[in-house]
């Protein structure tokens, strides 16, 4: 009974000093994305007199001729086709990586232990970019976030084909199956739970990466949504109302994910920790 | 014909003579090594010749078309201006705060979420929530929170009677106020490392314990401490890899500033690089990478040394 007492004492204190360490700063954050200018720049928690949702979500799309809009449709292409061409390339290693033992297994190890822990230099990529005609370009900065994504994504994929029994790919090359039909149709349906954290993961990575895109991908017309942001942090620095919207707006999509995705995500993140 | 086949058969399992040059066969057809070129391509174009070209291009007066040699002035000019040696403190301070006070926290929340405590579902959600949220925004979010008067914090400091610091506008505290919201930021993720680490420790070395009559210090001292090991090593690999590059949240909160107090080498990466001075920003990338070789190398050589040993 007294112990019961006191599960429900530090439950209720932890409880209360969370929601003032992690959800006060959010709800700061919603509350002024739907006040006017004046009542935002006090940069207070009080409840808004007066709503403002409709109106500033108006201002923040059409700022810089729909900047946000522009960036939006960049930050999904981006987003789908890194994740896409990471899940592929990096299961293919993955899968050949654990199931056969060849000579350049060590190198292909020690490669992806750099890709982790190796800082990209910045300067040289944009000049590979330049030669190849790829920097400022969409592709560029695709092919750049799949490289830096490599090495994470096939320690997942290499943990999880120790799992799939060898005796199934033995009965598909039994039945006739070629390589491309054994990797394709069998292996990666099996890898299913994996793909889908990679893909969980990745997603958010690439969607919330900023360094990249300002490194090598420049310009308006190219911005994706966390330049955007960095941009309109310059611009709009006293009308605290819009810059939390686009916060807001910007917050939404990883908690989307976070709703549906929680266990994959926290499972990609540690195990894939765990092995690096 | 047969020397290559030799060799690739030693790390096979041995069997007949003709069943294994079978297998291999089966090998070279079921699992193709060219299944490791478009990755392999990748990664040599993308990361291995630039970071080998940086070795090369940190030692030139570099505008992208032609370089001029000049050996390792660079480097001379980067060890020698206060600013820039700075931010090579900055990067150390910055990574060793923010990885020990993750893996003190993150563990001392990993305990708590996995004890009979109520609502842990919508505890751990709240912890991990803000490791997806968009770094930018997080910076936003904490520099307006940070406001030396009408910030949230030092308004609600002022209630209880506190004067608050100036945090991002004082010199002394800037990279520490920084390095708080990075742990905020990140503690999730330590903590769910360790949630795992802990829920991995079987249940019976407790029982055991409990049978001797440990008490509950000497339980942890004894049992999860050693036995969460793994976990600790990884928050802090991670999170000094991660501390050692950090760059986003330092650029969209303080931009290096007040002056150059909060510099860290990334961002005088990113500043030389705005200003032309390709040749020096690569050599900026040069000793960040060697800053967290030296680090990260010997500490997991050290690490994966205790792991065997115990």
């Amino acid at each position: 009974m007294r112990n019961r007492i006191r599960v429900n004492v530090v439950s209720a204190l932890t409880l209360i000093l969370f929601v003032i360490v992690f959800v006060v700063p959010f709800l700061l954050v919603l509350v002024n994305a739907v006040k006017d200018r004046q009542e935002s720049s006090q940069l207070n928690l009080a409840l808004p007199t007066s709503f403002h949702l409709v109106e500033n979500l108006r201002e923040v799309f059409q700022a810089r001729n729909y900047m946000l809009v522009t960036a939006m449709v960049n930050s999904t292409i981006l987003t789908v086709a890194s994740v896409t061409g990471m899940v592929i390339v990096a299961a293919m290693v993955g899968f050949v990586l654990q199931r056969r033992a060849s000579r350049i297994n060590g190198f292909v190890n020690a490669a992806v232990l750099m890709g982790l822990i190796v800082p990209p230099a910045v300067v040289p990529t944009i000049w590979v970019l330049q030669s190849l005609g790829l920097f400022k370009t969409l592709p560029g900065l695709i092919l750049v976030e799949i490289t830096f994504g490599i090495s994470f994504c096939v320690l997942l994929f290499r943990a999880f084909m120790a799992t799939v029994p060898r005796e199934l790919d033995e009965a598909a090359i039994i039945d006739g199956c070629g390589p491309l039909r054994l990797f394709f149709q069998v292996i990666l349906p099996l890898l299913k739970p994996t793909v889908v954290t990679v893909i969980v993961v990745q997603s958010v990575a690439v969607f919330n990466d900023f360094v990249h895109p300002l490194y090598f991908l420049p310009g308006e017309e190219n911005a994706t949504v966390q330049l955007t942001l960095y941009n309109f942090m310059s611009q709009y620095s006293t009308q605290w109302n819009l810059l939390f919207m686009n916060i807001l707006l910007i917050t939404i999509p990883p908690l989307i994910v976070f709703l549906f995705f929680n266990r994959q995500i926290v499972a990609g993140m540690t195990s894939g920790a765990v092995k690096g | 014909m047969t020397a290559v086949v030799s060799t690739e058969l030693r790390a096979v399992p041995a069997g007949r003579e003709n069943g294994e040059r079978r297998r291999s066969n089966y090998l070279a057809k079921a699992y193709p090594l060219w299944y490791y070129l478009p990755a392999g391509l990748l990664f040599l174009v993308f990361f291995a010749i630039p970071t080998f070209a940086s070795f090369f291009f940190s030692l030139t007066r570099w505008s992208l078309f032609d370089w001029e040699f000049i050996g390792f002035e660079n480097f001379r000019q980067f060890l020698s201006e206060p600013q820039l040696i700075g931010s090579l403190r900055n990067t150390v301070v910055y990574a060793f705060l923010t990885s020990g006070a993750k893996v003190v926290l993150g563990m001392a929340l990993g305990l708590l979420l996995t004890s009979q405590i109520r609502a842990r579902g919508l505890l751990r959600s709240l912890v991990f929530f803000p490791v997806l949220v968009s770094t930018i925004g997080v910076g936003v979010m904490f520099t307006t929170m940070m406001h030396p008067t009408d910030g949230l914090i030092n308004t609600a400091l002022a209630v209880v009677g506190i004067e608050g610091p100036k945090w991002l506008a004082d010199p002394q505290l800037a990279l520490i106020s920084v390095a708080l919201v990075d742990i905020w930021k990140g503690v999730g993720l330590a903590t769910v490392i360790y949630m795992a680490g802990i829920v991995a420790v079987p249940a019976e070395y407790y029982e055991a314990a409990r049978v001797d009559g440990a008490g509950a210090w000497s339980t942890f001292r004894r049992i999860t401490l050693p036995l969460i090991r793994p976990a600790t090593f990884t928050v802090i690999t991670l999170s000094l890899i991660g501390g050692l590059r950090s760059f986003d949240l330092i650029w969209a909160m303080t931009s290096g500033g007040p002056g150059f107090a909060s510099d860290v080498i990334a961002s005088v990466v990113y500043k030389q690089y705005q200003a032309g001075f390709y040749g020096l920003s690569t050599a900026g990338n040069v000793v960040m990478f060697l800053v967290v070789m030296l680090i990260v190398v010997p500490l997991n050589y050290f690490m994966r040394k205790a792991e065997v040993d115990q």
